[in-house]
């Protein structure tokens, strides 16, 4: 059984959003960082939502009333039981596309599947420290220093975030339910095009 | 094929740039003067000779190199007058202001070369300087560039952003360093290098009074990895050049727990952390291609079985050992590492 969160806000969470929306802005106009004073786990939940990353790292699932976000997946990624078959051949300008699941992407660079950011060890970010994190948004590549980091991944316009904002992110993304959900490694253009 | 001027193939940064972008390449460092637009003003050679290096400028050859698609390099440091290095952490070593150093990447002729330098406020900086074709002079290159070097996939100069990938961790200067500096060099190293005339080893920068706080028994002993056999040494010194900067208890990727940098006390032998690490030690990473076997690093005996040689072998950007900065598989290591792994059964 998962329990669903509801979809629109309750007054008073858009109540502490907006307050909270308020203190980002003042403290990007004076270019000062966050305070200490903020919650940082709070913060963090706030920013991973309004900055979309459930988008693409919560699947999308059939439920009674249409397709609804899993939130027993939440930000668990491509969820390892959903294969998918090879992507359909882009034509002219259709030359992305994407699985109804929203965590299998299939363009020019192959088919990549969108990462686990739960704190699982084995197949969440669970071994990364914060500076993982920010490294990796920073450099755009796996675990920081490791492979580029494929598209659709914003990385570049995350990275217009303070350190403080990813640190906060992070910390967020530590307090939520490990889920342990290998995603499959992304698939080469070459390999993705070549399979039936 | 004949590499020529024309066959530069200039990376989009230069080219969105320009070599107008130079002074913010100093920007992170107010009170520092902006990186020279041109090698020529970095003080490694005599003004206006290319063959003749500056006063105080001097060779060095660490004995483990990087891997680089087969450039042929060559590396020169600059230390200031009546400075010196403090040596008293042997594995980091700490450098003082105004240090530089140099590395040139030649295919038949000189590509690129490379500097970083220790500057006021105490920080890192980085640049990469491409040799126009006649190699007159080179100039800077702050978002890398793509050089044809006849066929094959082109050799690449780094961003400067991406230096700091591999020179990170408890020092950016990785090739200077006891190990890679010891008198006491490994025959059986892949791509050793002749020793260049004039170079500077272990022994040389202490008598030169550059070097203070180095415990004086890696002069009386040099230093050298305790493997259990030639071809044990110069794989772990392989690794240790080539990998170490990356997979260090001291790193960034600590939590990897991966250790491939030989730290100067090892023990040496299976307690060394390579071998520790390693040795039927399963990792996150799959055996590329194949991600339902069993992930272990290195399986004893068993070198298609092991994800380590699996990754030093593949050039598949997902999978590829080191993630950056080589197109090509290195043979003569993987042939080592095979050897190796076989020869641990
Ligand atoms: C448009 C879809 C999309 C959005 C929006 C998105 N991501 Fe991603 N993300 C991906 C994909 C796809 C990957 C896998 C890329 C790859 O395999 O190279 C990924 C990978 C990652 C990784 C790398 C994980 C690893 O193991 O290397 C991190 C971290 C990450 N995303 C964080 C975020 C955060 C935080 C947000 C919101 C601020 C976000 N993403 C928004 C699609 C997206
Ligand atoms: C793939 C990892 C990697 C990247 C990327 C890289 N380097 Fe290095 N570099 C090394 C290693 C390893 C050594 C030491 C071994 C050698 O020189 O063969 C080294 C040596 C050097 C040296 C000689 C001093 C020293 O540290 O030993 C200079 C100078 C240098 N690099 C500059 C740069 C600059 C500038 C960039 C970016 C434009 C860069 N490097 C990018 C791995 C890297
Ligand atoms: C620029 C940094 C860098 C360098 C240099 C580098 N690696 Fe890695 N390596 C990474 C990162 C990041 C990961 C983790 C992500 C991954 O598996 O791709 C990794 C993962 C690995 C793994 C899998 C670890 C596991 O989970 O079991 C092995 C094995 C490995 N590297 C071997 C090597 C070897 C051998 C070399 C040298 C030939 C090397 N690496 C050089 C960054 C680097």
């Amino acid at each position: 059984m998962t329990i669903r969160v509801a979809s629109i806000p309750s007054p008073r969470y858009l109540g502490a959003v907006l307050a909270l929306a308020a203190g980002a802005l003042a403290a990007c106009g004076s270019r000062e960082p966050a305070t200490a004073a903020d919650d940082p786990v709070a913060r963090g939940k706030y920013l991973v939502t309004a900055a979309l990353c459930n988008d693409c790292h919560t699947p999308m699932k059939l439920g009674p009333n249409g397709p609804e976000r899993d939130e027993a997946h939440l930000l668990a990624g491509h969820p390892q039981g959903v294969v998918v078959p090879p992507p359909p051949a882009a034509q002219g300008p259709w030359n992305v596309s994407t699985t109804d699941t929203m965590t299998a992407w299939s363009g020019p660079w192959g088919v990549s599947f969108t990462a686990n950011l739960t704190p699982d060890p084995e197949t969440g970010l669970g071994t990364w420290d914060a500076q993982t994190f920010i490294d990796t948004i920073r450099n755009a590549r796996h675990m920081g220093k490791g492979r580029p980091l494929l598209p659709p991944m914003p990385a570049e316009l995350i990275a217009t975030l303070t350190d403080d904002d990813l640190r906060a992110m992070f910390a967020y993304l530590r307090s939520i339910p490990p889920v342990r959900n290998r995603v499959p490694d992304p698939i080469a253009p070459s390999i993705a095009a070549a399979t039936p | 094929m004949t590499p020529r001027a024309s066959a530069l193939v200039l990376a989009s940064g230069l080219v969105a740039s320009g070599p107008a972008c130079a002074p913010t390449a100093g920007a992170d460092h107010a009170d520092v003067a902006p990186l020279p637009v041109r090698l020529a003003d970095t003080g490694l050679h005599a003004a206006g000779a290319v063959d003749v290096l500056a006063p105080g400028v001097r060779p060095f050859s660490p004995q483990y190199p990087l891997w680089t698609d087969g450039a042929t390099k060559r590396r020169w440091i600059y230390l200031p007058p009546g400075a010196a290095i403090d040596a008293t952490d042997p594995d980091a070593w700490v450098f003082p202001v105004g240090t530089r150093l140099w590395k040139e990447f030649a295919f038949d002729r000189p590509v690129e070369t490379r500097m970083i330098e220790r500057v006021a406020d105490g920080s890192w900086r980085f640049a990469a300087y491409l040799w126009d074709g006649d190699g007159a002079d080179a100039v800077l290159v702050p978002g890398g560039a793509a050089v044809d070097v006849g066929g094959g996939p082109p050799h690449e100069v780094p961003a400067v952003g991406d230096c700091r990938l591999c020179h990170d961790g408890p020092t950016p200067v990785l090739g200077f360093a006891a190990l890679q500096l010891s008198p006491d060099r490994d025959p059986a190293a892949p791509h050793a290098e002749p020793v260049p005339a004039g170079a500077v080893d272990l022994p040389a920068l202490a008598a030169s009074g550059q070097l203070v706080g180095l415990p004086p028994a890696y002069l009386v002993t040099p230093p050298r990895i305790a493997a259990r056999s030639p071809t044990e040494r110069a794989a772990l010194g392989y690794l240790h050049g080539n990998c170490g900067g990356c997979h260090d208890d001291r790193g960034a990727l600590a939590e990897l727990g991966l250790d491939l940098r030989h730290a100067l006390d090892e023990p040496g032998g299976a307690t060394d952390p390579a071998l520790r690490t390693t040795l039927g030690r399963s990792g996150r990473a799959p055996l590329p291609g194949d991600p339902d076997a069993a992930r272990v690093r290195i399986a004893p005996g068993a070198p298609d079985a092991s994800v380590l040689l699996a990754r030093v072998r593949s050039r598949d950007p997902q999978h590829q050992m080191p993630p950056l900065g080589t197109r090509r598989t290195d043979a003569a290591a993987v042939a080592l590492l095979a050897r190796w792994i076989t020869e641990l059964d």
